[in-house]
Parts: structure tokens; sequence; C-alpha cells
């Protein structure tokens, strides 16, 4: 048996090996720096002790920094619960049949494969000023002028669009699969006993499908919580702060200004705010599935 | 919006007349028309912008389609042949194909390890690699780049700004993923079909041969797929680890938005071919799509 468990490490030690080194090293070394003033530009670049945890004492009042990680959960909810309605409504439409279905859904997987960075080029040819159709036709037959790169209000909600336009599709699809895998009869007897569509859905539709939704939720928050590459294309986190969402801050923060000490700290607390959340999550949902059986 | 509150409305109510089935089946095809022109009208403005000049492109957007003889090539030849980004591509290529060899292999193997083998810790082991891959990136930026240009030393040579350093890097994504999807498809082969041949006296390598690769290979294409456009389409660590010899498109892409003045025609052109493998391989990861991107915990 050792021999064979041998063979089983054996097998498994390189993977091991990989995530160990880009993985938990970086991990332990940001912990590590996060604990320093460190700035390489500075008159003393090297890592310097400024009493324990000043950093993390710094970012408690570091008001661009808390507002940015506030911006990040705003636009995970607001892109979340907008994506899982549209997304449930149309995977419940796929589940009929009509014509040209196919070819719709095959339309509809297109956002998906395309990168992030891709996707932010795409959108910003297309709504900025003096280029794009759509500033053009808000303009002409609505009236409303689209400027993101003065309008900060506009800013985020182009980045939600353009969040909902890329994402929507993984949401419709997953659910689709979730509920083409459900059991029939329940269905079957729900009819019998004269149930409506509205308490079909309700009852019976919503509770099979808990594990997919926790699934889904899961994935799309922890997503649109590292949101970084579409943003920094189309608005580069501006204008002002009004789309600088907590990875992009980070990055500005370390790389622009060379802030390490600061950073690394910031990148904890990102990272330990990301864990909570999802943490949080994911046990009411589990304690809420677990009342409901 | 209309027709989505007439399709719910006559979704609700089940059609009790045939004429409320034909209403809603018109009504979603509407729908999904509007949706499809949502989705493809942006990426076809896109398409437009890179066969035009930066004359034709002042004023009024136009609509209309290019003809063929009048597409303004500059925009694909002035990037990717006299420029810099046919280097992006190679460098791109290279990546996400050999990204996408190692990941396979090495998750092959460990799946088979984490499937086949009561090894203590396993589960734990298991789910460990899914933190790797729901980490934010930008968290990791810092310390990745320390310990590329500093840290991880082998005389001269250091990670930082070479193929090599982000086909290991990519891994921390995509391994997680490929195990996650495997995991699935080798739980799903026969333990008694590996016994019988260890009994016949095959060793690991046979096993892996004449069994599991056969016996997975949809699976196994698959994996390799995704983990070639997940690899493609990362920017923001190849952005920060590369700076020269090792960039990659994307991070290419992203340098229009800093020059003055930009060039809308290329980048829309460069856009363009970034965008090429997803499309080519749509059609071959559409049915697995779900699966690849909920880790096997959804079946597509």
């Amino acid at each position: 048996m050792l021999s064979k468990n041998k063979t089983g490490w054996l097998l498994l030690s390189p993977t091991i090996l990989i995530l160990v080194l880009a993985g938990l090293v970086p991990f332990f070394y940001v912990l590590y720096v996060g604990f320093f003033q460190w700035n390489p530009l500075a008159v003393d670049p090297s890592l310097q002790f400024d009493g324990f945890a000043s950093n993390y004492r710094r970012l408690i009042f570091d008001e661009i920094f808390l507002e940015s990680i506030w911006r990040s959960i705003k636009f995970s909810v607001v892109t979340l619960s907008i994506e899982l309605t549209l997304g449930f409504l149309l995977a419940l439409s796929l589940l009929s049949s009509f014509p040209l279905k196919s070819f719709f859904r095959s339309v509809h997987t297109l956002p998906l494969v395309i990168a992030p960075i891709v996707v932010g080029s795409i959108f910003k040819l297309f709504t900025v000023q003096g280029l794009g159709p759509l500033p053009h036709i808000l303009k002409d037959y609505f009236g409303y002028t689209l400027n993101y790169g003065l309008n900060a209000e506009q800013a985020f909600w182009m980045i939600v669009i353009m969040d909902v336009w890329h994402w929507t599709p993984f949401v419709t699809l997953t659910l689709l699969a979730g509920l083409s895998a459900l059991p029939q009869d329940p269905y079957e007897s729900a009819k019998i006993d004269g149930a409506n569509n509205f308490q079909i859905f309700t009852y019976i539709t919503i509770p099979m499908m808990v594990p997919v939704l926790i699934v889904v939720i899961f994935i799309r928050l922890m997503d649109s919580l590292k949101i970084v590459d579409e943003v920094w294309m189309l608005t580069g986190g501006g204008p002002g702060y009004a789309t600088r969402f907590t990875g992009i801050h980070i990055w500005k923060e370390v790389f622009e200004k060379r802030y390490y000490g600061l950073g690394s700290a910031m990148s904890i607390l990102y990272l330990y705010i990301t864990i909570v959340i999802c943490w949080v999550l994911y046990s009411v949902m589990v304690a809420r599935g677990k009342n409901e059986d | 919006m209309l027709f989505v509150g007439s399709y719910i409305a006559s979704w609700l109510q089940e059609g009790k007349m045939k004429t409320k089935k034909t209403f809603a089946k018109i009504g979603t095809t509407f729908l999904w028309s509007l949706l499809t022109i949502i989705t493809l009208f942006p990426i076809y403005w896109m398409i437009l912008v890179s066969t035009r000049t930066p004359v034709e492109l002042f004023g009024k957007p136009d609509l209309s389609p290019t003809f063929f003889e009048k597409v303004h090539w500059k925009n694909f030849t002035k990037p990717f042949i006299d420029g810099i980004y046919s280097d992006y591509l190679f460098n791109s290529i290279i990546v996400a194909t050999s990204n996408a060899a190692l990941v396979t292999v090495l998750a092959l193997m460990a799946t088979y390890a984490l499937s086949r083998f009561k090894l203590p810790g396993s589960e734990s082991i298991f789910f460990w690699t899914m933190t790797n891959r729901m980490a934010p990136p930008a968290a990791f930026l810092l310390p990745l780049f320390l310990l590329f240009s500093t840290v991880f030393k082998f005389g001269d040579f250091t990670l930082f700004d070479t193929k090599i350093g982000l086909i290991l890097l990519y891994c921390v994504f995509n391994l997680p993923f490929a195990i996650w999807l495997l995991k699935g498809i080798i739980d799903g082969i026969p333990r008694e079909l590996d016994e019988a041949m260890i009994v016949d006296g095959a060793n690991l390598f046979t096993i892996f041969r004449k069994l599991i690769i056969p016996l997975a290979a949809p699976g196994i294409a698959v994996t390799s797929l995704l983990s070639f456009l997940f690899a493609w389409n990362e920017y923001l660590l190849a952005s920060t680890l590369t700076s020269v010899y090792a960039r990659t498109i994307p991070t290419g892409l992203s340098e229009f938005v800093t020059t003055t003045g930009t060039n809308w025609g290329t980048m829309a052109a460069v856009a363009l071919v970034s965008m090429l493998p997803a499309l080519l391989f749509l059609f071959a990861v559409q049915k697995h799509i779900v699966a690849g991107l909920t880790f096997g915990a959804v079946k597509g």
C-alpha cells in the first residue's frame, strides 16, 4: 500500500509544487511585506518597520481605498442581480422550442469566450465620444449625451452594462443546464394536483435549482469582485475615482506610486474581504438549502 | 421589455389556447433576435472600424458594410507586419499552447492520483487547488512581480519577462479548473478496468496510454482547449510580469489606451486578431463551456 500511495504523491507532486510556488509563496510574501514601509523609489529603498500593522492602521482611514471596496461590492451586487434575473428568464425561454433556437444560443455563447480586455476594446470602440455609434444614436434619437469620460455616474453604469453583456450568457447557459437536468416527476405530480405555473416555479423549480444557483452566484461574485481588465481598457478607473475598483486601485498604488508596503496590506485586506463575503454567502445559502429540505 | 412582459404573462398561465402559444413563440423569437443584435452589434462595429482609414472614421459613424476591395489593410499590416505585434502574437501562441499542454498533462496525473489513490488529506488538496482559481489576481501582482524579478533567481536568469514564467504562472488558475473538470470524467471510468490491467501486469504508463486517455479523450480535448483560451485571454498578470520580450497580445492591446490620439482602426484590427481563437474554438467548446466555467459543478 505504501508504494501505491507513493505513486499517488509522485503524480500529484508537480501540481502541488507549482501551486505552492505560484500561489502560497506569494501569499506569505505579501503578508510579510504588508508589515513594512517599502518604497523602492524613496531615499531609503529598503524595508522599514514602522510599528506593528501600521499599514493596516493607515488603510482603515484611507477613504479612497475603502470607497474602492464599497464600489466593488456595489458593482458586484448590481451586476449579479441584473444577470441573475435576466439569465433566469432567458434560460426559461430556452426550455421551450422556437425557430432558430440553436443559432441564438450559439451567438449567446460568443461573449463568454472573448477575452475581457477585448470586450473592453469592443466597448471602447462602440461607446467612445467621436467614434462610437452609441453616443450618436443616443444623441440623435433620445437627446441624451453619453460621455463617460467626464460623467462619473455614466462611467459606472457603462461598466455595469459591459459586464451584463459579457456575463449574462454564462448565467443563462449554466441555469439552462441546471433546468434541463431537473427530474420531471415533481412537475407531473404538481400538475395533477392542479398547481399553476407560478406555484410550480416558486415551490418546485426554485428549490430544486438552489445548488446550481449557489454555483452561479458564487462564481459570478468572485469574478466581479476581481474585475480589472475591462475597466482598465474602457475607463482606466476614471473619471476621477468613478470606476476605480479595488483591483485597479491596488495596481495604481503599487505600480504607479510604488507603495509596496501599503499595497501589500491592501492586497491582504482585499483577499480577506473576498473570502469573507463568499464564506458568508455560502453559509447563508447552504443553511437556506438545508431548511428547505 | 414589452415582449419580456408578454412572454412571462403567457408563460405564467400556460397556453390554454393555441393562439397564445403561437404568440409566445413569436415573442420569444423576437426577444432572442433583439438579444442577438445587441450581442453582435458592438462586434460588427469593431470589424467595420478595422477596415477603415482614420479619415473614414471621422465624423458620423457609417454603419454600412465595407466592400472587400475598399478594406484598409494597412490597419492589419502596420501592427502585424511592420510593427511589434507579430512578436506579441507569436508569444501568445507559444505561451497559450505550452500552458495548455502542460496543464493537461499535470492535471491528468493529479486527477488520477486524487481519483484512484486514498491519499491522506487529498480532499483538502482538492479544495485548496480551487482557492487558487478564486483569488483575485490583483492581490498577487506585487508579490509575483517581486518574486519573478528578484527572488526566483538562477544565476542571471529571472522569470520576469520570460515566456516560461508566464507558462508556469498560468498553471495557477488553469490547473484547478482542469483538475475539477477532469475529476468527474476520471471518476466515471470504472476502477475495475484499472485493476484488471494491473492484474495483467500493466504499469501506470500503460494504464494511462491504453485506458485513461482513450476513454477520457473528449474531456481532455475540452480541458486543453479551454486552458488554451484562458491563457490566451489573460491580461493582468501578463502586463505586470513582462516588459519587452514576453509581451502577449492582450498586453499589446492595452497599449492603445495610453497613447494619445489612438489609431482606432489599428486597435480594432489587433482586437479582432486577438479574438480569432475564441471564434475558432467557439463551436468546439460550445457544448462544454458551462461545465468548463463551473469547474464541472454543472454539466452542460
